[in-house]
């Protein structure tokens, strides 16, 4: 481990000695920060567009076509509108509270991308405890939502609010134990560590050993961003539109945005842990070789959007969930079901 | 001169006094709540500061992220009108202060005398080398492995306390 490990990825494309000037070494920092953020913000548009598209077809409806060719432009045009319309803040003692609001939700999704390897060589930094951090981030982020509902002086907005802390609080437990085994499988909570780990198989995936981790991962995933069938917080047959039903123009999208970029943190969380990350199993690249060939950030993305068709796929198909049916899934079947993964996994590490 | 490290600790030092005076003078216990998040971060960062990363990570997941969470919870649900309108400072608050200087000195007194005990197996590099969480870990799992399980034991009693105490009436 050397000081400037976290500085690596940008370092190694562009070519930069390791032990240039402290100015140099902080531009290529920013350059790789810009680079990241403004990447995953075009996703981000065009993850609303691809949603669209999705439940469009997946409900015989052909979704976005007017603006541009079959929509293509329509974020762009959503995006635009948004920033132009009114901003309203209600009549609150808490001013400061709710504007701060969504712009914690943005700073809590965009803290996590820092951590994320997109391929063996490129992230922002890569630090020994890279599940932790995106842990904690996905903690902390609970503020953004519990101020919004607080300073908006409005009854829904708070229940919503009220619902949401106590439905991230409960699926952070069982998202936080369904990685245990992941970190017992590789030893380690670096993010890298945990890819070049499971290429280490042959089967090159820590999915087929640890799908009940998998399963119990992938359920909280849906619960910490909020998607359906989980999306209580903002039920908007009960609540309006929940914790943001007092936010309007560039402030709603903001949440907006958050919740997006919360979503490819969480597919790529999921990639990284149970699919491989940028590698493809070792059974699959000794049958085809050629298969090397393909640069490692293909298969990231690929396997990223797979999953994000898996988080639109769940909201065509499935209707929301009662409130205490959600807290009884999450104490009383999800945290079981991951300690006794750690059992199993613990028992297998420790008999092999 | 200062070095870069020593001006971090200078503001961290400042920051974290001058978010705890915020966090026991702010009028609504809510925006005490959010004072003591931004406190939270910061003793997150000192940690990280230490070379202790897993401790700054648990620091903002239990801490800032469970915690916090809940009292943030309790704070909303009562009612606290009263204690935006009412006094702040009780009556006797010269008698406070006076308490609270003794106890300064009696921390005082012994942290100036402080002298550095024998340096240990864990060096800054061998942490380093073998990761904060991997090292912390085989402590706690082999020399002060009785301590760490009679800890978990309270807390599992404190969690089985609290479920009887909140079903007895149902």
């Amino acid at each position: 481990m050397d000081n400037y490990a976290i500085y690596d990825g940008l370092y190694a494309i562009l070519g930069i000695p390791r032990d240039c000037s402290l100015l140099l070494q902080f531009i290529a920092i920013m350059i790789n920060i810009v680079l990241v953020i403004a990447v995953v913000m075009l996703h981000v548009a065009y993850a609303t567009y691809f949603e669209r598209k999705v439940i469009g077809h997946m409900q015989v409806r052909l979704g976005p076509m007017r603006v541009g060719w079959h929509g293509l432009l329509q974020p762009i045009a959503d995006g635009l509108k948004l920033f132009f319309k009114e901003d309203i803040v209600p009549a609150t003692d808490f001013k400061a509270v709710f504007k701060l609001a969504p712009i914690f939700v943005v700073f809590a999704a965009l803290s996590s991308l820092a951590v994320i390897p997109f391929f063996s060589t490129f992230y922002i930094a890569n630090i020994n405890i890279g599940i932790l951090y995106i842990l904690a981030i996905s903690a902390v982020s609970t503020y953004g939502i519990i101020m919004a509902g607080w300073a908006s002086n409005s009854k829904y907005a708070f229940l919503g609010s009220l619902r949401s802390a106590a439905q991230l609080i409960s699926y952070e437990v069982a998202m936080g134990l369904s990685l245990v085994g992941i970190m017992i499988m590789a030893g380690s909570l670096n993010l890298k560590e945990i890819v070049s780990a499971q290429q280490q198989q042959w089967y090159g995936m820590y999915l087929f050993p640890q799908f009940l981790g998998f399963f119990v991962f992938t359920v909280a995933a849906f619960a910490e961003t909020n998607r359906v069938p989980f999306d209580l917080p903002e039920a908007e047959t009960e609540l309006v539109a929940g914790y943001f039903a007092e936010y309007s123009g560039m402030r709603f999208s903001l949440f907006f945005l958050g919740e997006y970029i919360a979503m490819i943190v969480m597919s790529s969380m999921s990639v990284l842990c149970f699919w491989g990350g940028w590698t493809l199993p070792p059974v699959i690249t000794n049958a085809i070789p050629q298969l090397n060939m393909v640069p490692g950030i293909v298969w990231f993305v690929l396997k990223v959007y797979g999953h994000i068709f898996v988080f639109y796929w769940v909201r065509a198909t499935l209707p929301r969930y009662r409130y205490d049916y959600l807290m009884r899934l999450g104490w009383k079947v999800l945290i079981p079901l991951a300690l006794a993964n750690i059992v199993i996994t613990s028992i297998v590490k420790y008999l092999a | 001169m200062i070095t870069v490290p020593q001006l971090f600790f200078a503001y961290f030092a400042v920051a974290m006094t001058v978010l705890s005076l915020l966090v026991i003078t702010a009028k609504n216990p809510v925006n005490s709540v959010l004072w003591m998040l931004a406190l939270f971060f910061h003793i997150a960062g000192l940690y990280l500061f230490l070379n202790a990363e897993f401790l700054a990570a648990v620091q903002l997941i239990l801490y800032a992220g469970a915690i916090l969470v809940l009292f943030l919870f309790v704070i909303m649900m009562l009612n606290v009108k009263d204690e935006i309108i009412g006094k702040r400072f009780i009556k006797g608050w010269p008698v406070g202060i006076a308490l609270v200087m003794s106890i300064l000195a009696v921390i005082y007194f012994p942290i100036s005398r402080l002298i550095q005990g024998p340096a240990g197996q864990y060096t800054i590099e061998a942490i380093r080398a073998e990761t904060n969480s991997k090292v912390l870990g085989r402590v706690l799992y082999t020399d002060y492995l009785f301590p760490f399980e009679v800890a978990s034991l309270i807390l599992l009693i404190a969690i089985v306390g609290a479920m009887v105490l909140a079903k007895r009436r149902a």
